[in-house]
């Protein structure tokens, strides 16, 4: 399991480039990133080699966010590998919130962050079809 | 055991006020028609003299008074003293239009400041407490008035005026403030600025506060009293009037006293100008009893609100006025409905939004669009869109219930509706009309 950090972003102009500004300035790489939206707000999903730094200059910055553990899986970047995964969460009757992905320079590597509706049976199934899932020091030293 | 500054004015019996009250309107109306000129036209035009004035009964054949008149006297036109024995002006914000300057001799400043001592005293405040008074200081009557009062009681009383919350903080802390004086929203902002700071409650000495200029619902004042853990009470006045002391709350927190030696309150429809029976909503009319320097006959408040004389546990026995429930200056029509921010406010609250909140109307082709921005915060927060969404429509559905109008939500990111020092501005209305 991963942290997850996620921020409440008004919907308006430079709303986005000011939170990125933010973790630039503090010197945070971001691994993964995927935004939501709805039609007036927007959520910004992060996962960051530092999570504490992250929360932290976010706040004083005027940011509202939250924390969540996410499951982090590492595939095979080839056709298959992603609906391989998939499949085994729907056998065992878990349903996906939300998935987005990202690739590190390890080659022939890709990442998908996922969040389950139950958390621990994703667990079970990833781990029982030999799906690696990865954790926070791995992401962190990436 | 309830504490009076003036016992034997606050808890006279009725009959006793009617004695006081008529003989000093006979009085107020012969001096009127002697020195303001101005109000001896409004009722020679209305065909009434002094010689009519006999009960408090006739005090509805006297012409009202509106800001638009004061505007029209503006500066000395309405005044009742020669400038020789006026002491002070204070002056309105001004929002709504022209500023109003309203004047007062030595003793209308003393009265006034007794009305601000009985509201010190109504809650719980003695020679003993360390007043706070964070209301601004200057031409607005907020911080003259209370200091005024704070003097009489005995407080040892610490001017800060408005702004600069964390040096606020600091001397309520320092000094060991235990009555705080304010504007509502700057009550729930210095709460909210303590938060941040990692205080509670528990952390600051104050157990009271008195709380006026601007609207503020009950869920508000459940919030203040928690954050700052105090009983907040209501104060009601108007500069043209004195300033705040007109009415104010006591021990029972349910509707404030008008000083009803120093102003007669009425309630008429606002349309027809009929005087309305009492309990009736209505908008509230003063008559300034012991001013001199600017002695306001049937002056129209613009304020809703219902009178009450059912018996305060207290032991006043002054009329008591419900919070305004809206001012019909504040008042929106939209679509055709009445909508008073207050309740929009008592929505929000109720649903655990925060107090700070703005609302935007415009025209969008020939439509009134309603729209309530409402400020993010970490409570309400969760990364699941779905929530926030369901909490959205909550919202909008609890707009519609109270407001009979279907409304537009926004979220906005937290602090980016403009804290007030002094009056929250609520509505801005954009429509061109």
């Amino acid at each position: 399991m991963v942290r997850q950090i996620s921020v409440f972003l008004e919907n308006k102009a430079g709303a986005l480039a000011q939170m990125t500004r933010v973790l630039a300035d503090n010197n945070i790489n971001l691994r993964a990133f995927s935004l939501a939206e709805a039609s007036d707000f927007g959520i910004a999903r992060l996962i960051v080699n530092d999570v504490y730094l992250t929360s932290t200059v976010l706040k004083e910055n005027g940011f509202v966010l939250a924390v969540a553990n996410v499951l982090a899986v590492s595939m095979p970047d080839a056709p298959g590998g992603l609906a391989h995964v998939l499949e085994c969460l729907k056998d065992a009757g878990v349903n996906v919130e939300y998935i987005y992905a990202f690739t590190s320079d390890k080659p022939g590597q890709a990442y998908m962050i996922l969040r389950p509706d139950d958390e621990s049976t994703a667990m079970k199934a990833l781990r029982g079809a030999g799906i690696r899932q990865v954790e926070q020091e791995e992401l962190s030293e990436m | 055991m309830e504490r009076y500054y003036q016992p034997e004015i606050e808890t006279a019996p009725r009959e006793e006020m009617i004695r006081l009250q008529t003989e000093r309107l006979i009085k107020q109306v012969k001096h009127v028609w002697d020195d303001v000129p101005y109000y001896r036209k409004k009722m020679e035009d209305k065909g009434v003299s002094p010689e009519d004035i006999k009960t408090l009964d006739d005090l509805k054949k006297l012409p009202f008074l509106s800001k638009a008149d004061l505007r029209e006297a503006y500066p000395y036109g309405l005044m009742g003293a020669p400038l020789k024995d006026c002491v002070r002006i204070q002056s309105t914000s001004g929002t709504t239009g022209k500023r109003v300057v309203a004047f007062y001799t030595k003793e209308d400043v003393d009265l006034w400041e007794d009305c601000c001592a009985r509201a010190i005293t109504a809650a719980g405040g003695t020679n003993e407490d360390v007043c706070q008074v964070a209301y601004g200081y200057g031409l607005f009557t907020g911080g003259p008035g209370l200091n005024g009062g704070s003097h009489k009681v005995g407080c040892l009383t610490i001017p800060t005026s408005s702004g600069n919350t964390e040096r606020q903080i600091m001397f309520i802390r320092d000094l060991s403030a235990t009555i705080l004086c304010c504007t509502p929203s700057y009550a729930a902002y210095l709460g909210e600025t303590m938060k941040e700071m990692g205080l509670g409650p528990d952390d600051i000495p104050l157990k009271a506060g008195i709380f006026g200029a601007e609207a503020w619902s009950e869920e508000m004042r459940r919030d203040i009293q928690a954050t700052l853990g105090i009983k907040a009470y209501d104060i009601y006045g108007l500069t043209e009037l004195s300033g705040p002391g007109v009415a104010f709350e006591c021990s029972a927190q349910a509707g404030m006293h008008i000083n009803e030696d120093h102003f007669i309150a009425e309630i008429i429809d606002p349309v027809t100008e009929e005087v309305l029976p009492e309990g009736q909503q209505g908008e509230l009319v003063f008559t300034a009893l012991t001013k001199r320097a600017f002695p306001l006959i049937r002056y129209r408040t613009r304020d809703i609100c219902v009178l009450s004389r059912e018996k305060c546990p207290c032991g006043r026995t002054h009329v008591k006025m419900s919070k305004p429930r809206g001012r019909s200056d504040d008042m929106l029509i939209i679509r055709g409905v009445n909508v008073f921010p207050s309740q929009i406010e008592t929505v929000l609250l109720n649903q655990g939004y925060p107090a700070n909140y703005q609302i935007i109307v415009d025209r969008v082709n020939h439509t009134d669009t309603l729209d309530v921005q409402v400020e993010m915060t970490p409570e309400m927060f969760t990364d699941n869109m779905g929530e926030i969404a369901a909490r959205q429509k909550l919202l909008v559905e609890g707009l519609r219930s109270m407001l009979g109008l279907t409304a537009k939500v926004t979220l906005v990111a937290p602090k980016s509706i403009v804290r007030s020092e002094g009056k929250a501005v609520r509505v801005i209305d954009k429509r061109k009309i």
